[in-house]
């Protein structure tokens, strides 16, 4: 059982109920649960969205894209029926926070979900959770019963007259489904390959009708948002960036673990204080400061406060929380290496960049790692990078191509060490890497 | 594979058959049932047999094609079996940076197959697998859908051990 | 839509609203180049390369997924451009195999001309390729894998145009790739689209693989010889040991009424043409019974000294004349005036596969039955539907028939219809055909119950047991402003009226009377009937034709296909010419019927028919010769040379020659100089390259119209569309090769009678093709291959 981790720095919003046995529907409603939704039933549409801008919640899959905004573009009237989707495909390497939204609060996705709907008057919503989070789809459908069993979902939902049905399922392994046309496409039982766009979901999206899509974070803070008021939330972050976020601090910590804190926290207090510094006594080396697509940043590049358009000012991204510390022994090149195998893995292969891109700098990165490269080779790499970024189909590709552009530019060192045949000076490479020299 | 059950024209159990038929029904369209119902079918048969894709095929109403394109995409669906027990062992960053390959190299060792390696009694296949979301709890593996964290080669010995245990524990 | 202006580097230009950018550069054009992008197949934005800058927008955007917009400002080729296309075929090469020395494609590949245009000559790829076996999924398909770009174009093409679904995408990322349907083969309708549509070499045919270099052919576009469509087909076709051998069949040249479209025959079954049992040498049975190989002329004047003797003797009515389905309208044309004027018998008749003249009277016929030519014709002409238009109408009925297996050019175009305009297809059957799946309704009925569903639609409710979904076609049928109505070979005599009547008291109707063979349609036009000259003119009725052919005709209707059977066997058929026919198996006919018969085959092949002749002309085939042909919509079509056999000859030469061997004058038979001026094409003296079109269009140019020699078939067009004013079409864009659609006025008998038992429809398949099917290796293939998966294919 994962659990939430603790600092006198957190702020619990998110993680309010985390660890108070609010799965079950009764405790959930000790804790003010469904309060929220009964307030947005109140407040309808237009002051549901009025609510949600004021709490300048910004998406917490990785794009920061403000959600009050996001719900305002579905149209009033529209052809075929709304949706609201929950994007728990939770996959980026770093991020491990939604899960522990599943498992501690079901009930807040669910009462997201309804607030979402009720916001563009959807009579139906989804929660994708991804393939590996099998035990979460069993405590998310026992929640989903308990709520229709409550009378919380179904016909006349908190005896409003409005019907509101949710349905739960599981992914079955693809991090490209977590981008969001490709998670409709998943979800209507299709191969993950992205949607074209225009249309954007919020005029045609799942089964071609308007639909929200939200990351499951973002979805659980609703009910919180309604809990303390929208413009209570956006107080506790930065200007333009409202509230908290579950951070995931992984790698070579003291401490790693999943702690609520506010948006804008400072990077460099986050790993000495929060995560209890580098372990064993090493020096940082760089850190990844939004999962594993984000740009890496050197020491001196983090005392930043960790928000979107701050992080987004030192040359990288919050993406989705999953603050990676590397320490002094970190190879770069193996770790630019292992990041680019996992984009070459999980490229859905739809467009040319990114299918023959991540395959060929995987390719190289790995003979690289072993020593057969020249120094023509780390140029070709960043010749490669360059031009898959902003020319495929959807974000996969940058994703691959900025941390290696990020590793390249930063490190460069790092990889002319590797050249001529001297292989890496930090560890020897796996066996099939020095087959291939 | 199963291909006595109780409900005629289908090889799957009588319960699976039935979470099935009320399946095909949750959405607005049948297909999207797909993913789900191949999960469960592979669940119950082991892996997603010829027999299992023509009957999901039928069930959904489109092409034995299309049923083998979406398996195909999906990483965590297999039309080959696998042991009992597969052994998931995330190497991606986080993990690799905390041991994973270390992990991933121990279960080699110790169950004496390669990645992707099925035990020659089928009780345990391994796998190096991508990021399954325990960054924080790393290194971490999966088996079958369970999470186990924090791991070390003795943490890891003592999971596998509790797998045979229980498995003997079945009688099978 | 309105138009919409914007600026494509500096250029103004207006195009409707909602046009995608790609498209609205090539019709103005400026070229974007793309893989994956293919007109009327759904969007892809794959392949990155139709990438292009708009201001205001900070990334490049993919032309082809982008509408045009007022005041759009785009920028298709600049330095950016140009590396960014460069770069994703950098990206394509890396794992490209560089096999084109050996590849297909090489010469007419489109990654080698993007990687010539943006110049990735250099080689940055140093790992090791991902290599693997090239697969054969059918006869027809093969598959290699390593040189897939991954466009999806097949995979759309086979989905979307086929409506069969074979090809599937799977794996993901590096290891994505195009499948099969049965795993490691296809079960599919054989096409070859994917093949055709394939901008590489990753899908080759099964006929053309590794045969020959695309530069060392010749293509020529020309009209499938099998079902009755008239689909253009390119053959390419290379010298070899005895002629010109056709080496492919593919569609390069898109301007054929059948668009994009080719089905398996026209595409492969041209191999009949390069078998080794051909008929090369004329035979003559000998005393012992046997054929024998015998020189031209000694068969020539051995058939036309026979023929004299019966005639002078007994009379042309001692002799029979079976003509084909698949020679051209100026061999039919001339078989039948050979037949009337040099052996003076009206005994002549073809294998008929649809009834063209109760087509002819109904359309002839005014609203009310019996009404006659005395009231006016109501649809008189300008009522048949070309093929083209199945590609456009609003809305269509379509009874009887299968089109998915007997006209699968029809069915293209009448899916793409239905798939890119929304086109209401009404379908009624006795079985479930394929084509149901676009209908908007379909209506299943007894195989007896044609007639009744007509009446019903007419407003009989007592005709069927209307059903909701009979009552709801009526009802659709009726609010519709217009309709096409194409009805199989289930419909003949009064059926055809019935149904033409209930037609004319719609608002707007065009009709489409399906037969089976490339020239079905030509040969009834033609006039290979006992009892019809050509343009339906009872043969009662020939004083036009006695003055143009300066001599009288036989007055009374001869024998039909049948009748000549039955008088040979009773004896009162003393000679039988049968040109490119083959009767006795299509028609189980007992061969000792023409025991006491004089039989001269002209044929390809010895069929059955021509095992039991006494004279055998090797004949050319549809492939070998020019001429015009006409499609089962009365659409006209030229067809040109592109084959050569040595030894054998075309048709209308072969006529010709036998009627010179009786005595006839051959420039009486073929107006040769007659009227305008007489030139040579050079055919007889060997043409210098290209001399025949320069002087086409020199003749053409100063307003002359060229007279060729006796052998010429052109040199009898003239007098066809004298005769039969439905085929004076523009003489000029029909050598062009342009398909034309035939004029009203072809239609001039007033009575239909019934001639039902005469239809034989030959029931072929996507994969036969009468006795012809039968001498392609590649159909019988492809047959043998799917004996055992021989199940439902729907």
């Amino acid at each position: 059982m994962a659990t939430i981790s603790t600092h006198p720095d957190c702020v619990p919003v998110v993680s309010y109920r985390f660890g108070k046995g609010a799965t079950a529907i009764d405790k959930y409603l000790e804790l003010d649960g469904y309060k929220s939704a009964r307030k947005a039933l109140e407040l309808g549409p237009d002051g549901i969205i009025g609510e949600m801008k004021a709490s300048n919640l910004r998406g917490r899959g990785g794009a920061g894209f403000p959600t009050g905004l996001k719900w305002s573009f579905v149209p009033k009237q529209a052809p075929r029926p709304k949706y609201v989707l929950v994007n728990g495909d939770e996959s980026e390497p770093g991020t491990c926070k939604d899960r522990l939204i599943f498992e501690h609060d079901p009930h807040s996705v669910i009462e997201g979900v309804i607030i979402a709907g009720l916001a563009i008057q959807a009579k139906m919503g989804f929660i994708y959770l991804r393939g590996e989070y099998r035990y979460l789809l069993k405590i998310m459908e026992k929640a989903v019963e308990d709520a229709y069993a409550k009378g919380f979902l179904g016909k006349n939902i908190f005896g409003s007259g409005i019907d509101f049905d949710i349905v739960t399922q599981t992914g079955a392994g693809a991090y490209e489904v977590g981008e969001e046309s490709a998670l409709m496409e998943s979800l209507e039982g299709k191969r993950g390959v992205p949607r074209i766009r225009p249309p954007f979901p919020a005029v045609v999206g799942l089964y071609g009708g308007p639909t929200i899509i939200n990351n499951a974070e973002t979805i659980a803070t609703v009910p919180h948002i309604f809990r303390i008021g929208g413009a209570e939330y956006a107080k506790l972050g930065t200007e333009r960036n409202g509230g908290t976020r579950l951070f995931c601090l992984s790698g070579h910590l003291q401490r790693p673990g999943v702690y609520e804190l506010p948006m804008g926290y400072n990077l460099k207090r986050m790993i000495y204080e929060v995560g209890g510094g580098i372990r064993d006594g090493k020096k940082l080396k760089a850190v990844v400061p939004g999962g594993s697509s984000t740009p890496v940043l050197l020491p001196e590049e983090i005392d930043i406060g960790m928000d979107f358009d701050q992080v987004g000012k030192a040359g990288s991204m919050l993406g989705s929380g999953g603050v990676v510390v590397l320490d002094e022994t970190v190879c770069i090149v193996e770790f630019a290496l292992r990041t680019m195998k996992f984009y070459q893995h999980e490229s859905c292969g739809w467009c040319i960049p990114c299918r023959e891109g991540t395959d060929w700098l995987k390719k190289s990165l790995t003979r690289l790692h072993a020593g057969g490269a020249v120094d023509k080779d780390i140029d070709n790499i960043r010749y490669l990078a360059e031009n898959m970024l902003g020319r495929t189909f959807c974000p996969l590709g940058d994703a691959a191509a900025m941390p290696t552009l990020g590793f390249v530019k930063k490190f460069r060192k790092e990889f002319e060490d590797h050249l001529e045949g001297r292989g890496c000076p930090y560890h020897k490479a796996r066996e099939e890497e020095t087959a291939l020299v | 594979m199963s291909t006595q059950s109780g409900q005629p024209g289908t090889i799957f159990s009588p319960a699976l058959a039935a979470r099935f038929d009320k399946l095909v029904t949750l959405y607005p369209v049948k297909r999207s049932a797909l993913v789900p119902m191949l999960l469960y079918a592979q669940d119950e048969v082991g892996y997603l047999s010829d027999p299992v894709i023509a009957e999901v095929a039928q069930r959904i109403g489109i092409t034995e094609l299309d049923v083998r394109n979406v398996i195909s995409y999906y990483s965590l669906l297999r039309t080959k079996p696998a042991g009992k027990y597969n052994v998931q062992v995330c190497t991606n960053i986080s993990c690799m940076l905390r041991g994973g390959n270390e992990i991933l190299e121990h279960c080699k060792k110790k169950l004496g197959i390669p990645n992707k390696g099925v035990t020659p009694d089928g009780l345990f296949s391994l796998e190096e697998v991508e990021c399954i979301g325990a960054c924080s709890w790393a290194p971490a593996a999966q088996v079958n859908y369970d999470f186990h964290e924090n791991l070390t080669p003795e943490k890891i010995d003592g999971v596998l051990a509790g797998y045979k245990a229980a498995n003997r524990g079945t009688g099978k | 839509m309105a138009d919409v202006t914007f600026t494509v580097d500096g250029k103004k230009l207006t195009a409707p609203a909602g046009t995608l950018l790609i498209e609205a550069c090539r019709t103005h054009g400026i070229e974007i180049p793309a893989f994956c992008y293919y007109p009327g197949l759904s969007l892809q934005a794959a392949c990155r390369m139709c990438v292009v800058r708009i201001e205001k927008v900070p990334k490049l955007q993919t032309a082809c997924t982008t509408p045009v917009a007022e005041n759009m400002v785009v920028t298709t080729e600049s330095p950016e451009i140009a590396q960014a296309r460069k770069a994703t075929i950098e990206l394509l090469l890396g794992n490209h195999p560089l096999d084109c020395p050996v590849c297909d494609a090489g010469g007419e590949c489109e990654l080698q001309d993007m990687t010539f245009k943006y110049g990735a000559h250099e080689s940055k790829f140093v790992e090791i390729k991902q290599h693997r076996e090239e697969q054969q999924w059918s006869p027809v398909v093969f598959f290699d894998r390593p040189r897939c770009i991954l466009c999806y174009r097949c995979v759309r093409v086979c989905g979307e145009g086929m409506d069969v679904w074979a090809l599937g995408i799977q794996n993901r990322g590096a290891g994505a790739v195009i499948a099969p349907n049965k795993q490691d083969h296809l079960e599919c309708e054989e096409c070859g689209m994917c093949i055709d549509i394939c901008p590489v070499g990753a899908l080759t045919s099964g006929t053309y693989r590794y045969k020959t270099r695309p530069w060392e052919m010749n293509h020529v576009g020309t009209i499938c010889t099998h079902c009755g469509d008239g689909c253009r087909t390119t053959l390419g076709v290379r010298r070899g040991d005895d002629g010109m051998d056709i080496v492919r069949g593919d569609n390069r040249d898109k301007s054929g009424i059948n668009g994009d479209f080719l089905c398996i025959k026209g595409r492969y079954a041209f191999d009949f043409a390069n078998r080794e049992d051909r008929l090369t040498k004329p035979l003559i049975r000998q005393a012992d019974g046997k054929l024998a190989p015998v020189n031209w002329d000694q068969a020539i004047e051995f058939a036309g000294k026979k023929l004299r003797e019966i005639r002078d003797a007994r009379g042309g009515g001692a002799i029979g004349v079976i003509g084909s389905n698949r020679t051209t309208n100026e061999e039919a044309y001339l078989l039948q005036k050979f037949a009337r004027t040099v052996l003076g018998t009206n005994n002549i008749d073809h294998h008929r596969t649809a009834d063209y003249p109760a087509f002819a009277a109904a359309l002839n016929h005014s609203i009310e039955p019996g009404a006659g030519s005395s009231g006016t014709p109501a649809l008189a002409g300008k009522a048949e539907a070309s093929l083209r238009d199945f590609a456009s109408a609003k809305a269509i009925l379509m009874l009887g028939n299968d089109p998915t297996e007997q006209h699968p050019g029809l069915a293209w175009q009448i899916r793409t219809n239905v798939r890119l305009n929304n086109a209401r297809l009404y379908v009624a059957n006795h079985e479930l055909i394929k084509l149901r799946r676009q209908a908007t309704s379909f209506l299943q009925i007894r195989e007896g119950d044609y007639p009744a569903l007509i009446a019903y639609l007419g407003g009989d409710d007592s005709a069927l047991d209307g059903n909701g979904e009979a009552a709801k076609l009526r009802e659709a049928i009726r609010g519709e402003e217009s309709l096409l109505v194409a009805f199989g070979s289930e419909f003949r005599g009064g059926d055809v009226s019935a149904l033409v009547r209930f037609g004319s008291l719609l608002p707007t109707v065009k009709f489409a009377c399906l037969a089976d063979y490339v020239n079905s349609r030509g040969a009834a036009d033609m006039g290979l009937y006992p009892d019809l000259l050509p343009g339906y003119v009872p043969v009662g009725a020939a004083a036009h034709f006695a003055e143009e052919y300066g001599s009288a005709l036989p007055a009374q209707p001869g024998f039909d296909l049948v009748q000549m059977f039955d008088a040979a066997e009773r004896g009162a058929l003393g000679a039988l010419y049968v040109v490119g026919s083959n009767p006795i198996a299509r028609y189980g006919v007992d061969p000792a019927a023409l025991s006491n018969t004089f039989l001269i085959v002209q044929d390809m092949f010895l069929t059955e028919t021509a095992q039991l002749a006494d004279v055998v002309l090797p004949a050319a085939n549809l492939y070998e010769k020019a001429g015009t042909v006409t499609n089962a919509f009365g659409d006209l079509q030229m067809v040109k040379k592109a084959a050569d056999k040595a030894g054998v000859r075309t048709d209308f030469e072969l006529i010709v020659r036998l009627a010179g061997a009786l005595g006839a004058d051959p420039k009486k038979l073929v107006p040769f100089g007659r009227r305008g001026v007489q030139a040579d094409f050079g055919q007889a003296r060997g043409a210098q390259s290209g001399e025949v079109d320069r002087h086409g269009v020199w003749l053409a140019a100063h307003h002359l119209e060229p007279k060729l020699s006796p052998f010429d078939p052109f040199a009898i067009l003239d007098e066809i569309q004298r005769l039969v004013p439905a085929y004076n079409v523009p003489h000029f864009e029909l050598l062009a090769g342009d398909d034309q659609h035939l004029r009203p006025g072809l239609v001039r008998i007033e009575d239909a009678g019934s001639r039902r038992d005469l239809v034989l429809p030959s029931n072929d398949t996507l994969f036969s093709s009468g006795t012809l099917g039968r001498y392609s290796q590649m159909l019988s293939s492809v047959m043998e291959a799917r004996k055992p998966a021989e199940t439902a294919a729907d």
